[in-house]
C-alpha cells in the first residue's frame, strides 16, 4: 500500500489541487490581511467567476486559458464595486456586520446562479480535457498540470504587486496601520477595494485554471470555503507565502487522507490540521504578516 | 419583574393564538417561528451576551439532534427520557469544545472559524461511523400520541417549542440580572478589565458555552420529533448555524426580545417571498439575502436596537422640549 507507485501520483495529484487551493487562498488571506474582513462570499464569488468561464466558452467559444485576462479584470471590477458600495458601506465598521453583509451576498450569489442555471452540474470540453503527461511513473491530466503551474505563475505575480509596486506599499500600509497610512495621503476606502478587488481576481484566474478539469453548480463554492479557510489559518491570517505552502501541505493531506481513509472520512485530516493548529499555534506556521 | 410579566405575557398570547388558529399553514408558521427563536436564543446566549461568536452552533443542534434519534431506534427509549439526554449530550459538547478554545485562548475569528471546523468534523464522523446511519440517515418509527411526543396536530409541537423558548427567555432574563450574567457580559466587552476585577474569563465563557449548548441540544430533538428524520447534513450542516446567528444579530445581540424579534421577521420575510416567487426557484432567497444587506446596512444594531434607538431618540427629544418648557 505505502509503495512509491501508489504515494507518487497520489502527491502529485494533491500538489495540483494545493496549487489550485493556495490561489483562492491567496485571495482571502489578501482580504483578510488587509480589511480584516473574514469574507464568508468568497466560495460564491468563486462560483461566479466559474459561471463566468462556463459562459464564455459555451456562448462565445472563449478557452477558458484564453479568457484568462477577461475573467481576472471582471472578477476585479466586480470585487472593487462589492466592496466600495456595498460592503464598506453597510458594514459601520462592525465585525458581526461585515460578517452577515457576506453571508447576505454568498446567499443572493448562490440563488442568482440558481435562477439563471438551475441546479444542474456543467462541466466544459476543451482541447486539453482528457490529454496527459507523463511525469516520472504518473500519469498526469494535463489541464491539472497547467493549473499547477499557472497557479503559481499567479501567486508569483500577486508577491509581485504587494512586494514591489506603489499599490502594494499603500495596500502594507494599511493593513498595518491604518491612520496612518491615511495621514501619509493614501485613500484608504480605495485601497480596501482595490484589495478586495485583487482578492476576487485571485479567484477568477483561480476559476479559469479548475474549470477545463472540473465542474460547476451553484453550490460549488461551498467546499471551497473551508478548505481556504483552512490553508489561511495554517499558513498565518494575512500571509502570503503561507498562504501559497499551506495550499499545496493541504492538498497533498486531502488527496492522502482520501487514498487511505477514503473520499469523505478523508476530508477529516484537513480540519483535524485545522482544529490543531487554531488550537496550537493559532498565529500559523509562517507567523509573517502582510 | 418586568422581564418575568413580559415573558408570561408573551406565553400566554401564544397559548391564546395556538387555540385560536385552525389552520394548519398558520401553525407551521408558529412554530417555525418559534423554533427559529430558538435556535437564535441559544446563540445569543454565547454570542450576544458573552461576545464569542460561533459559526457552528449546528455542531450543539445536531448532537441533540442525533441523541434524540439514537436513543429511540436504537435502545427504543421514550422521547421525553431521550430529551434530557439530548440537551445534556449537547451541553456536554458545548463544555468540550469550550474547555479546549478557551484554554487556549481562541477569541474573535479564530473561535469562529474552530466552531465551523468542529462541526464539519461531526459531519464528516456521522457520515462515517455506522451508529448514525451513515448518509442515510435515521428515520424515528411513527408512533403518534403525546406519550411519545408525537403529536396529531400542530399544536402539540407549539407548545413544547414554546416551553423551550420560554426556558430560554428565562435563562437569558436571569443572564441580565444576576452575577453571572455580569461577569458574563463583562467578559464580553473587556476580558483585560474583566480579569483584573478577579472575573475567570475561562469559567465564565464555558458556563456561556454549555448553556448554549444545551438550549441547541433542546432545538435538535424537537427537530428530530417535528420531522422524524434527521442526517449527517441536516444535522451539522452549516444552515442550522447561520440561522441562529443570521436571527439573533438581526434582531439585537444581547437582547431579552430580539433574537425572538429577529426570527419572527425571517421567517415572515422567508415565506412570504417563497409565496409570492416560489415557482422560480432562487428568487426568494436572492431577495432574503438582499433585504439582511439593507437590514444591516440601515439598521446595523438590529431589529430590536433599532427600536431601542428610536426610542432613545424619542426620550431625548421629550427632555430636550421639556427643557425648553421650563
Amino acid at each position: 500500500m505505502l509503495s512509491f507507485d501508489v504515494l507518487f501520483p497520489s502527491v502529485l495529484n494533491g500538489l495540483t489541487t494545493g496549487a489550485v487551493y493556495a490561489l483562492v487562498a491567496l485571495g482571502l488571506t489578501l482580504i483578510y490581511g488587509v480589511l480584516h474582513i473574514v469574507n464568508f462570499a468568497h466560495g460564491a464569488s468563486l462560483m461566479v467567476a466559474l459561471y463566468a468561464v462556463y459562459l464564455l466558452k459555451t456562448r462565445a467559444g472563449i478557452d477558458p486559458y484564453a479568457a484568462l485576462p477577461l475573467v481576472v479584470a471582471g472578477m476585479f471590477a466586480f470585487g472593487y464595486a462589492l466592496q466600495r458600495v456595498v460592503i464598506n458601506r453597510a458594514s459601520h465598521g462592525k465585525d458581526e456586520n461585515i460578517l452577515l453583509v457576506t453571508l447576505g451576498v454568498a446567499i443572493v450569489l448562490e440563488n442568482l446562479a440558481l435562477m439563471m442555471f438551475k441546479s444542474d452540474t456543467r462541466t466544459i470540453d476543451t482541447a486539453v480535457t482528457l490529454a496527459t503527461v507523463p511525469i516520472g511513473p504518473a500519469m498526469l491530466a494535463l489541464p491539472k498540470a497547467i493549473a499547477f503551474a499557472g497557479a503559481l505563475a499567479c501567486c508569483a505575480v500577486l508577491l509581485w504587486i504587494v512586494g514591489r509596486t506603489d499599490l502594494g506599499r499603500a495596500i502594507r500600509a494599511v493593513a498595518k496601520e491604518k491612520q496612518g497610512a491615511r495621514l501619509m495621503g493614501i485613500d484608504v476606502e480605495h485601497v480596501y477595494a482595490m484589495s478586495f478587488g485583487i482578492g476576487l481576481a485571485c479567484l477568477g484566474a483561480a476559476a479559469c485554471f479548475l474549470l477545463p478539469a472540473y465542474y460547476v453548480n451553484p453550490q460549488v463554492g461551498g467546499g471551497f470555503v473551508l478548505v481556504a479557510f483552512t490553508i489561511v489559518v495554517l499558513g498565518g491570517m494575512g500571509s502570503f507565502a503561507g498562504a501559497l505552502l499551506g495550499g499545496l501541505l493541504i492538498g497533498v493531506v486531502e488527496s492522502i487522507g482520501g487514498l487511505f481513509l477514503g473520499e469523505s472520512l478523508g476530508q477529516i485530516g484537513i480540519f483535524a490540521i485545522f482544529i490543531a493548529v487554531l488550537l496550537l499555534r493559532p498565529q500559523g506556521l509562517f507567523g509573517s504578516r502582510v | 419583574m418586568r422581564d418575568a410579566v413580559g415573558i408570561a405575557a408573551f406565553a400566554a398570547a401564544i397559548v391564546a393564538l395556538t387555540a385560536w388558529l385552525e389552520s394548519g399553514v398558520w401553525l407551521t408558521f408558529l412554530m417555525m417561528t418559534l423554533y427559529g427563536a430558538l435556535l437564535a436564543q441559544s446563540w445569543n446566549l454565547l454570542g450576544g451576551f458573552g461576545g464569542q461568536f460561533s459559526f457552528g452552533h449546528a455542531l450543539f443542534f445536531g448532537t441533540g439532534a442525533y441523541v434524540q434519534a439514537i436513543a429511540q431506534v436504537g435502545h427504543g427509549a421514550n422521547p421525553w427520557l431521550a430529551l434530557p439526554l439530548a440537551v445534556l449530550a449537547a451541553a456536554a459538547v458545548g463544555a468540550f469544545v469550550g474547555a479546549l478554545s478557551f484554554r487556549y485562548g481562541l477569541k474573535g475569528s479564530y473561535f469562529a472559524l474552530v466552531t465551523l471546523a468542529f462541526a464539519e468534523v461531526f459531519r464528516i464522523l456521522a457520515l462515517s461511523v455506522g451508529f448514525t446511519g451513515g448518509g442515510v440517515g435515521l428515520m424515528v418509527p411513527l408512533r403518534e400520541g403525546a406519550a411519545n411526543m408525537q403529536f396529531g396536530s400542530r399544536k402539540g409541537y407549539v407548545l413544547l417549542v414554546l416551553g423551550f423558548v420560554v426556558a430560554a427567555l428565562a435563562v437569558t432574563a436571569w443572564l441580565r440580572r444576576s452575577r453571572f450574567g455580569a461577569r458574563l457580559q463583562a467578559v464580553r466587552d473587556n476580558e483585560d478589565a474583566a480579569r483584573a476585577v478577579g472575573v475567570d474569563p475561562f469559567a465564565t465563557k464555558l458556563g456561556a458555552i454549555v448553556l448554549s449548548g444545551g438550549f441547541m441540544g433542546a432545538a435538535g430533538a424537537f427537530y428530530v420529533q417535528v420531522f422524524q428524520y434527521v442526517d449527517p447534513a441536516i444535522a451539522f450542516g452549516p444552515h442550522t448555524s447561520v440561522e441562529a446567528l443570521v436571527a439573533a444579530i438581526v434582531g439585537g445581540m444581547g437582547t431579552l426580545w430580539g433574537p425572538l424579534l429577529g426570527a419572527f421577521a425571517l421567517h415572515a420575510l422567508a415565506d412570504l417571498t417563497r409565496n409570492l416567487f416560489g415557482q422560480l426557484p432562487g428568487l426568494n432567497m436572492v431577495i432574503y439575502g438582499t433585504v439582511l444587506v439593507l437590514i444591516v446596512m440601515f439598521v446595523p444594531r438590529g431589529l430590536a436596537g433599532g427600536g431601542a434607538s428610536v426610542r432613545d431618540a424619542w426620550r431625548s427629544a421629550r427632555r430636550s422640549a421639556g427643557h425648553r418648557d421650563g
